[in-house]
């Protein structure tokens, strides 16, 4: 495999709006199942463990024609739930035996009973998350909300799951989150040599590839990367936040390093990276994976920051650690979490000195001229000034 | 229609009440008192009143903005500090009214809080909004979440979440803040003066089966949920306000008389209909007029069990306080999953004897509106009466367009006549 062959495979499996792979892993897997969950977070561990193949969907892109799902969707609701159930009505999801909608905003949240609506012979389950972080309250209940699916998906798997299969599970998927982030890292110290839409079509494959296999990919990958040769362009370094759910188009990752940006970092699929390896593979599971979730310093939009005063803090941490020079504000249009967030987040950056831009997208905004041009802007400036 | 103007003594009552209401948040500062900010669905009046804290309903500022015509300023305002156009304009119009120096309905500035009760119930934004507000606020935030009924129903687990989240999080906060043990026997006095007005809403509410209903169920239904979503719940002036609206409602069914509109009585119920969604308040009684002007009264509404189904059988139960709080707030109307919404509103069609439905969508709330078109099938299949689809919003006066709305309900109600035999007028 050539780094070449290796970026190949990632887009093709990125280009495959019906899911093949799905159906080959099933195909040498027979007994197993897939469960396909949306963004932001769900612990994959535990679909995993069952013997279940995780899906990720985070969309359509910009090159599924939506028919269906614009007749569920009002204009003033962002895309990505107009081409979810596109994928779904079209036949493109039958493969998957289960969904799981992650307690990521109202729209994903109201998209679980559409899928109980329109499907009801699969699994559906709306995925709750605690925003209390006590272990003793908010944990409990998430332990008992974990311990809840994961009966269900031992049913759907049609076996049980011990301990053990957890407790590998997670070190599976500790493994996968610490490879990715080595991606993320070595983009940050020389971003020439990691392009931003390698590094996301990389980690977009880990939504689809079994962990093991997308563990490989990524190993070989950092490997092979360190070998190549690539010429280092007078860009600023830039952060990119806002697009963690609705996914923009690839052209548009593209657009912003010809505009002169080095994506250095971003929230674009956040469950690669999400809990890193810290989730304790030595003790109770179940525990581990909820205490990990209840203590991870990260923030995202759909996680209630507790303490005041510290809002933002994150972010502003992630820029200095990542050594990004600006931050770009890239949003899904109607996208309530992300825009909300902003202005909180905006002021934390100029609290901190940190500048940044902002602009709107969609999954499948094909007018990047103007995005191109703000991007631009933005990135000279930094060179010009030190800072936007 | 009777063009006499028709006040009843229950909306006498309750105007009185407010106005008595916000004298006190205007007075809070000097008199001591605590303010709590907390939002309409999964509001823990009681316990706060336990506390005597006094509340601040950030929704109903904003609705109450639409209904003077301040909001589009307001909104404006939150705008040009950079909060987007796309975002809930509740949150917008609350954020530009505090810009503006945060004068409430009667023109008094509103006490600042001293603690923001963020009771996460049936709504994201809610977490946004809260966490947008202390940014501007030197006080306390609690986290109060209250878990989706994503399966449809309210488990053991979710009840003991949010009843330990109570005991253990915020008690102790209100506790701490104004300096007060909590007297549970005075709670359980409050939570049983609740379940005896939530009695007379829920008598008041189903008098809409009547031929003709007394009521309208949408535009008039959201006077009758005033006091019991807010500042009220568990108070003898509420439990009197009930009684009063009950009676009012009991006379007028004797009466064979239809709805109170405010331009006097509707005389001639020509089309019943359920509605789903808020309405918007910045052109209300336009709004309400397209309706009566043909005849069409609200029986039942989904918009009246945001703050409470009580409905469908939930009371406070005094004996157990905290659980009856936790049931409550999972209980909520935006807190259901769309199947169970889908279920709710057939089944309002059926028992209300409804010709239609009829969802307002609003821009602002993806809560209530993201699959409403999915709803708007479902439904119909299931009861097999036809329904209509508006879009507005809330409180953003340029998302309200009359004309649009008015053909769009006109040619509806033509078509229901049509279905009823009814000569069609124009
Ligand atoms: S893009 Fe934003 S609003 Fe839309 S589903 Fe995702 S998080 Fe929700
Ligand atoms: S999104 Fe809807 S429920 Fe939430 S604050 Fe806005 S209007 Fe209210």
């Amino acid at each position: 495999m050539t780094l070449t062959d290796i970026i190949e495979r990632c887009q093709a499996l990125y280009d495959d709006l019906d899911f093949g792979y799905v159906d080959e892993w099933k195909a040498r897997n027979p007994e197993g199942k897939a469960v396909g969950y949306l963004p932001t977070y769900v612990p994959r561990e535990l679909i995993w463990a069952a013997g279940c193949l995780p899906v990720g969907i985070v969309g359509g892109g910009d090159q599924l024609e939506i028919v269906k799902g614009d007749a569920c969707f009002q204009s003033y609701i962002c895309h990505l739930p107009r081409s979810v159930v596109e994928l779904g009505l079209s036949g493109r999801l039958d493969a998957l035996d289960g969904m799981l909608f992650p307690a990521t905003c109202d729209v994903i949240r109201n998209l679980s009973g559409i899928w109980k609506l329109y499907f009801p012979d699969k699994y559906v389950k709306y995925f709750d998350v605690p925003h209390n972080y006590d272990s003793r309250i908010g944990g409990e209940f998430y332990e008992d909300h974990l311990h809840e699916i994961l009966a269900e998906l031992e049913q759907l798997g049609g076996r049980k799951v011990s301990d053990d299969e957890l407790r590998a599970a997670i070190r599976l998927y500790n493994e996968n989150r610490r490879l990715a982030g080595e991606v993320y890292e070595l983009r940050a110290k020389e971003p020439w040599r990691v392009p931003a839409t390698d590094c996301y079509l990389l980690v977009r494959a880990g939504l689809i590839l079994s962990p093991d296999e997308h563990c490989a990919m990524l190993r070989e990958y950092l490997e092979l990367v360190k070998l190549e040769d690539r010429p280092l362009r007078d860009n600023a370094r830039v952060l990119v936040v806002g697009a963690f759910c609705e996914q923009p188009p690839l052209d548009l990752v593209r657009a912003l390093e010809f505009a002169g940006c080095y994506v250095v970092e971003d929230d674009f699929l956040l469950i690669n990276r999400w809990l890193g390896d810290t989730v304790d593979a030595t003790g109770e599971p179940i525990h581990a994976l909820s205490e990990a979730y209840l203590k991870t310093p990260a923030e995202t939009s759909s996680r209630y920051v507790d303490d005041d005063g510290r809002k933002g803090r994150y972010l502003v941490d992630l820029v200095r650690k990542s050594g990004a020079e600006g931050v770009v504000f890239a949003a899904p249009s109607f996208c309530d979490p992300a825009l909300l967030d902003r202005p909180m987040l905006q002021a934390a950056l100029d609290a901190a000195g940190i500048g940044h831009t902002a602009f709107k997208y969609s999954e499948n905004t094909g007018q990047l001229q103007p995005i191109r041009e703000q991007a631009g802007t933005f990135a000279d400036t930094i060179k010009l000034w030190g800072t936007a | 229609m009777s063009t006499k103007v028709v006040k009843e003594e229950s909306m006498v009552k309750q105007k009185e009440m407010i106005a008595d209401h916000f004298k006190k948040l205007a007075r809070a500062k000097e008199e001591g008192k605590k303010v709590v900010y907390t939002f309409v669905p999964g509001n823990l009046t009681e316990l706060l009143l336990a506390f005597d804290c006094l509340t601040v309903h950030p929704e109903i500022n904003a609705l109450q903005s639409g209904m003077r015509k301040k909001s589009g300023e307001y909104i404006a305002e939150a705008e040009r500090a950079g909060h987007s156009e796309d975002v809930c304009t509740y949150v917008k119009c609350d954020i530009g009214m505090l810009m503006k120096g945060n004068i409430g309905p009667t023109g008094e500035q509103l006490p600042e809080p001293d603690l923001l009760l963020l009771s996460y119930t049936g709504c994201y934004t809610f977490m946004k909004w809260f966490e947008l507000l202390r940014e501007r606020y030197d006080c306390p935030t609690v986290m109060l979440q209250v878990p989706y009924q994503g399966d449809g129903e309210i488990t053991p687990k979710m009840v003991e979440y949010v009843s330990r989240q109570l005991r253990e999080v915020l008690v102790p906060k209100l506790e701490e803040i104004t300096g007060k043990q909590l007297d549970e026997a005075r709670l359980q006095e409050l939570l049983a003066s609740s379940a005896r007005s939530e009695e007379n809403l829920v008598h008041v509410l189903e008098s809409a089966k009547n031929r003709p209903s007394p009521i309208d169920a949408y535009f008039g239904g959201v006077y009758y949920i005033g006091p019991l979503f807010t500042a009220f719940r568990g108070t003898p002036a509420a439990e009197e306000y009930y009684r009063m609206a009950a009676e009012e409602v009991d006379q007028r069914v004797a009466l064979g008389l239809g709805p109170v509109t405010p331009e006097g009585q509707l005389e001639n119920e020509r089309f019943r209909l359920v509605t789903e969604g808020p309405p918007n308040w910045t052109h209300f009684r336009e709004f309400w007029k397209m309706f009566y002007d043909a005849g069409a009264v609200v029986v039942a509404s989904t918009y009246t069990k945001v703050g409470g189904t009580y409905d469908r059988g939930f009371r406070h139960d005094p004996s157990r306080p905290f659980e009856t709080l936790a049931e409550y707030c999972l209980g909520c109307y935006t807190n259901l999953n769309l199947p169970d919404r889908v279920n709710m509103i057939a089944d309002y069609v059926r028992d209300y004897h409804a010709d239609g439905f009829l969802i307002n969508s609003v821009k602002s709330c993806n809560s209530f509106s993201a699959g409403q078109l999915v709803i708007l099938r479902h439904v119909e299949e299931k009861c097999g009466k036809p329904g209509a689809f508006i879009e507005s919003d809330l409180v953003d006066p340029r998302y309200f367009s009359p004309s649009n709305i008015k053909n769009r309900l006109e040619s509806y109600f033509q078509m229901l006549a049509q279905r009823k035999g009814q000569k069609v007028t124009a």
